[in-house]
């Protein structure tokens, strides 16, 4: 079943193209990674989609109703905000709010939801405690746990594990792996080569504003295309743990 | 603002200023009650000029006589230019002015405001003295005099309680002159009841539980200003109702001069009028 | 749950005891009996004509400025956002002297709030855009800076061209507000647009909640942050311009009674509306019972007390702000 839908998409900031005709779909099961250069255009692409932007063609979660599309899909922006010193369980009870009534008042499904996306993060323990007052990781953890309370087919992340340890890197992408293996979708951006040949099963890559590759890691990161895109040289090579991509240096 | 501020007026000649052989010849006066005294006393060709607030209906009773004087705006500078040899001045006008026209050697009156019926009188006496028109203060005084005598009218044995109600609640007791007009009148002012003899802002819950049988106003100014709501507030309806339109035009007790004869009468009318409601 | 019912309780003990106080010599249970059993003589009078009035506003404006404040800080996720500060109450009141002056205040009976609406109006909107979305302190503090002192000028001018010489002297009274002197009628012309303004901002709660996580979090989550924005602006305008209109501008409510409550609803924004709603409501009436007890005969404006409260506060806050480095 399609989640996503892009066709003849592009988004225009001061009447300059920053992403044109962009055609893609994204199935449920599928763990995509978007990689590109800074500047290229991942989150143009990814609010884009989400209806955030203003946007030529078509997208099938920017046509739905707010509403609708809170349920289809739960959006986490690169920018970490917790406004307000609230504690870790009513932020993750947020990401009820496009289920819950006029009443807001939560059901026992929303506490259900809230009980398993802690777990998940492993934040049981921290449910009570001030969500402002954690550490930068944590609290990246607790944003996720919103996310997935939110308990919609589709997930997209903008840069999810940046500023995290190499530990929460690895642990974050394998969650969302196992999220897309239970049959949801994953989005997510992301600079780390190597996280991103070992995580995902899909790549999609962006570049001045283009669709340059997209695919399953293997055929996608090869040697040119790091080169091209990246400007830099990298180790690349399909072991029995799987593909291993490390950069190298930068191309002259 | 004070209204008491207003009701500058009436001379107390400082005996400090300097005194002259002749009458003066040009004079300026700079005070809205000064302006009508001099009107009143100077002789002709005396007076060169007067304040604009003589020509203002609402405070000044001689805006007719005020029309045929070029109007100053009471400042300094502009006085000068008018080469006075003496000017007239309140004790509220602008102390900056006052003495700016002293140093520049200009002999200045100033007059104090009147409190009571007696002050009009000497403030009459007062001005004759300073324009040396002693004769013709004399005929004024006598002549209120006599209409003061006139207005004299058998006062009741329960004079009807009533008081007096300006913007932002401020209130006149006995020690006023708009009080001595009451009083003259045959009225019992309720401001004196509640320890306002000389005056000041009353609430509004005091003056209803004081009960008057009727509220004062004094005439409105122009255009609106929230100071002068309190006297369209729902209570002062209820105070008023049943009760003939009570107001006291300001222009004839603002400044201490004859024309508080007026505001007398209209008064003792106010008091005859209350009591035959109250029989 | 119990925060509520301690608040109510608040508000009600506030209410009684600002219809008890006056400088009018009642004892308290004949001025309630007045009060209740009306009948004639003065004491009735007293107790509807001038204190009911008087308390019902305090609740009114006293919830207005509360609500606005919470909405705004909520919208800003900025705690020093307060209407009075911001200049929203500033901009009411030049609305409500241009009202007044122009004689659009006398020529029907809602002109005088709906003119203070539009002044409000004016104030939000361009807080609104020279903070930003999400406006940092200091532009939020330099905006309400130019937008108050703009308001404040333009008001004085008005009020010093005005004919009546006692206009000029309430420059005040718009700048720091007062009770004093109200009457049933000012209750009826700022009772339907506090009414449709606090419905207006009761209704985001959930988008304010949201917006704890930022804009695109909140929209993606299926808030509509333009109408969100809007009803902001517009209900903001309604309270605060229908409030200033009879009461004139009365800073720090907004700022402080969100502060002191925010800890007691878990921070959560869209519980902070009614809670400070209440809260404001039980401020101002505390406020107008001190002007009362303090100089009883003379009309102490409430700016005065509720900036004595809410000005240290407010220092403390920026204090704060500049050690997180905000």
């Amino acid at each position: 079943m399609s989640l996503l839908t892009l066709r003849e998409f592009g988004v225009a900031r001061h009447q300059c193209d920053v992403l044109r005709n962009v055609e893609l779909t994204i199935d449920s099961g599928e763990m995509v990674g978007i990689i590109g250069p800074n500047g290229a255009g991942k989150t143009t692409l990814m609010r884009g989609a989400l209806g955030l932007l203003a946007h030529r063609g078509e997208s099938s979660l920017a046509a739905m109703t707010p509403r609708e599309r809170g349920r289809a899909v739960a959006w986490m922006p690169q920018a970490r905000e917790i406004a307000w010193p609230v504690d870790v369980e009513t932020l993750v009870m947020l990401g009820r709010s496009p289920h819950m009534g006029l009443g807001r008042r939560p059901t026992k499904t929303d506490h259900d939801a809230v009980a398993r996306a802690l777990d998940r993060m492993d934040l049981t323990g921290l449910r009570s405690r001030t969500a402002t007052q954690l550490s930068g990781g944590e609290q990246a953890r607790v944003l996720i746990a919103r996310a997935l309370a939110q308990d919609t087919p589709l997930l997209m992340a903008d840069e999810p594990i940046a500023g995290l340890d190499p530990a929460h890197q690895i642990a974050t992408m394998q969650e969302f792996a196992s999220l897309a293996s239970e049959g949801r979708s994953v989005v997510v951006s992301l600079h780390d080569l190597g996280l991103a040949a070992r995580h995902c099963t899909r790549l999609i890559v962006v570049d001045k504003g283009r669709v340059v590759a997209d695919g399953t890691p293997v055929d996608v990161l090869t040697q040119e295309l790091i080169r091209d895109t990246f400007g830099i040289s990298a180790f690349v090579q399909t072991t029995p743990e799987g593909l291993v991509v490390q950069p190298m240096g930068v191309v002259p | 603002m004070r209204v008491a501020a207003l009701s500058l007026c009436a001379a107390v000649w400082a005996a400090t200023a300097p005194t002259w052989a002749d009458s003066p010849a040009r004079v300026v006066s700079i005070n809205v009650c000064t302006d009508q005294l001099a009107m009143l006393v100077a002789d002709s060709g005396q007076l060169v000029s007067v304040s604009q607030l003589a020509s203002d209906p609402r405070i000044s009773a001689m805006t007719e006589q005020a029309a045929r004087y070029p109007a100053n705006s009471s400042r300094a500078e502009e006085v000068y230019l008018m080469r006075p040899d003496l000017v007239l001045a309140g004790s509220f006008t602008a102390r900056a002015t006052v003495d700016m026209l002293r140093r520049l050697d200009i002999p200045v009156a100033v007059f104090d405001p009147a409190y009571s019926l007696a002050d009009v009188r000497d403030r009459l006496v007062q001005m004759g003295d300073v324009l040396g028109r002693e004769v013709r203060a004399a005929g004024l005084v006598a002549e209120f005099d006599a209409t003061l005598e006139s207005l004299r009218d058998a006062a009741a044995a329960t004079p009807p309680r009533v008081a007096l109600y300006y913007a932002n609640g401020y209130t006149s007791g006995e020690n006023t002159l708009a009080g001595q007009i009451l009083d003259y009148a045959g009225l019992a002012n309720v401001a004196t009841e509640q320890g306002f003899a000389a005056g000041g802002f009353m609430p509004l819950e005091v003056l209803a539980m004081a009960t008057p049988e009727t509220v004062i106003t004094g005439s409105p100014y122009r255009g609106p200003a929230r100071a002068e709501e309190i006297k369209s507030h729902p209570v002062i309806g209820v105070l008023q109702r049943g009760v003939p339109r009570a107001r006291l035009a300001d222009r004839d007790w603002t400044c201490g001069t004859p024309f508080v004869l007026r505001a007398i009468a209209d008064m003792t009318e106010l008091r005859r009028a209350l009591q035959e409601d109250a029989q | 749950m119990r925060l509520a019912v301690t608040l109510i309780a608040l508000v009600a003990v506030l209410f009684v005891a600002a219809l008890v106080t006056g400088p009018a010599d009642i004892g308290p249970f004949e001025s309630l009996l007045a009060l209740i059993a009306g009948g004639e003589g003065p004491m009735p009078l007293v107790m509807r004509e001038i204190r009911l009035p008087r308390a019902l506003l305090a609740v009114l404006i006293g919830g207005s400025l509360g609500l606005a404040g919470a909405a705004m800080q909520g919208y800003l996720r900025n705690p020093l956002a307060d209407p009075g500060l911001i200049g929203v109450s500033g901009s009411a009141a030049f609305g409500a002297v241009l009202a007044i002056q122009t004689g659009l205040a006398a020529a029907f009976a809602l002109g005088l709030p709906l003119a203070a609406l539009g002044g409000a109006l004016f104030g939000v909107f361009a807080v609104l855009v020279l903070a930003g979305p999400r406006g940092s302190s200091l532009t939020l503090i330099l905006a309400g800076i130019a937008i108050s002192a703009l308001a404040g000028a333009f008001t004085s001018l008005v009020l010093n061209l005005a004919p009546n010489p006692f206009a000029a002297n309430e420059i005040v009274f718009w700048m720091m507000g007062s009770l004093a002197d109200r009457s049933m009628t000012h209750v009826w012309i700022a009772l339907p647009l506090i009414l449709a303004g606090a419905l207006m901002l009761a209704t985001l709660s959930r988008g304010l909640d949201a917006l704890t996580l930022g804009e695109d979090a909140a929209e993606a989550m299926g808030i509509s942050l333009r109408r969100l924005r809007l009803t902001l602006i517009f209900g903001t305008a309604a309270v605060v311009g229908a409030s200033t209109a009879v009461a004139g501008a009365i800073g720090f409510v907004g700022l402080v009674v969100p502060h002191l409550l925010r800890p007691f609803v878990g921070s959560r924004p869209g519980a902070l509306l009614w809670a400070s709603t209440l809260g404001g409501a039980a401020m101002l009436l505390a406020a107008d019972i001190a002007v009362r007890i303090i100089l009883p005969a003379r009309d102490l404006k409430l700016g005065v007390v509720t900036a004595l409260v809410g000005a240290p506060l407010f220092l403390h806050l920026i204090y704060r702000t500049r050690r997180d480095g905000l």
